[in-house]
């Protein structure tokens, strides 16, 4: 074996496990390492195709649902007023429950409790209209997670699965997303992972996708066997990436290549 | 009826070029792919876009199955005098969809 391979070799033994999280200085949106036409696509609301489901989230927010036939606005009122700042705090511990719920997980536990309608699917595009509607409503606001003492096991399990290597790949997130972000995967830039704009509009999907969805195609993309929507695990990973973006500018619906 | 976006300027000054946004929801869907059962997914796409100015046609345009879903469709035009612009997609099986928007121009 030639010294330079001997040196590939021992790296790769050496593995994971040097990676630190990024100082909270040098953590940049991911919409600074997407394409300057993506990028305009996404600034111009007149352009960016998630706000179609901005709008029909709108309208599902002032329609009356389910047996007690109230609509949200009939508790919450002006979403602009009621919902600013509310994605910025989620996922969230919410009361009664014994695990963080993500926005999505939260607005069908309100349909199902307080509207008395069945929940709505996962990435039902009903669900995701409604979720980018609310989210909207935080557009610009800095991510505001808390590691509170309830929340902090769930962060950290988050954080764990994070760190663990996993799939045929054998790799972990952080060996992309904390050691490797601004160099380059085949021809693409390597993006920090901070979900400030979920759901997005993905260009890959023509269509709104929710995290989860995104953490799925990941997680298949390392060749391991993707949690289901709604499992535990990945509410916690969700809940330990939006405490990484702590900080930064909301921007739903973001436009991803 | 499908969800669309308009962006027209609510004001121009006579003569002034504008540009004229529209953004329609529409799956646009090739007609080459298949769905998780194997059998194609038929196609379904939006193949013609018209956006006339006080009845005067100002841009016409044909659409195929290359266009991504949720076409944006941008151009720039003269205002003429005050009115209303009109915008009509529609699409292969003949349906149309009719938006419109006023336009001043001082």
């Amino acid at each position: 074996m030639k010294p330079a391979a001997c040196v590939v070799g021992a790296l790769l033994v050496a593995g994971h496990g040097l990676a630190a999280e990024i100082p909270l200085d040098q953590r940049r949106s991911d919409s600074e390492f997407i394409s300057a036409a993506t990028r305009a696509m996404q600034n111009d609301d007149a352009a960016n195709p998630g706000m179609l489901a901005v709008l029909d989230g709108e309208t599902l927010w002032n329609a009356k649902a389910g047996a007690a036939q109230k609509s949200c606005a009939d508790c919450h009122g002006d979403a602009a007023a009621s919902m600013k700042g509310v994605a910025a705090r989620y996922p969230a511990m919410v009361p009664g429950q014994d695990h963080p719920l993500d926005l999505e997980q939260r607005i069908d536990l309100s349909r199902v409790t307080d509207q008395k309608a069945p929940a709505l699917p996962f990435e039902s595009t009903d669900l995701l209209a409604l979720t980018a509607y609310v989210a909207r409503q935080s557009h610009g606001l800095p991510i505001a997670i808390e590691a509170t003492a309830q929340a902090e096991p769930f962060i950290a399990a988050g954080r764990a699965l994070f760190e663990t290597r996993q799939g045929q790949l054998n790799l972990a997130c952080a060996q992309c997303h904390d050691d490797n972000w601004g160099k380059r995967l085949a021809g693409n830039l390597i993006p920090q992972a901070q979900p400030t704009g979920y759901p997005i509009y993905r260009l890959q999907w023509q269509e709104l996708g929710s995290l989860q969805r995104r953490l799925r195609d990941c997680m298949t993309a390392m060749r391991s066997e993707a949690y289901d929507y709604g499992a535990p695990e990945l509410v916690d990973l969700e809940f330990y990436l939006m405490w990484r973006a702590r900080g930064l500018a909301m921007e739903t619906p973001a436009v991803r290549p | 009826m499908a969800r669309a976006l308009i962006h027209v300027p609510a004001t121009a000054k006579r003569g002034e070029v504008i540009e004229i946004k529209t953004l329609i929801a529409h799956v646009m869907e090739t007609g080459y792919r298949v769905g998780v059962t194997g059998k194609p997914i038929p196609r379904d796409i939006i193949d013609d876009f018209v956006c006339t100015y006080n009845g005067e046609e100002v841009f016409r345009a044909k659409l195929y199955p290359a266009i991504a879903a949720n076409p944006y469709i941008s151009f720039f035009t003269l205002a003429a005098e005050s009115g209303t612009i009109v915008f009509s997609w529609t699409d292969q099986h003949g349906a149309t969809q009719v938006q419109t928007a006023p336009i001043t121009v001082e």
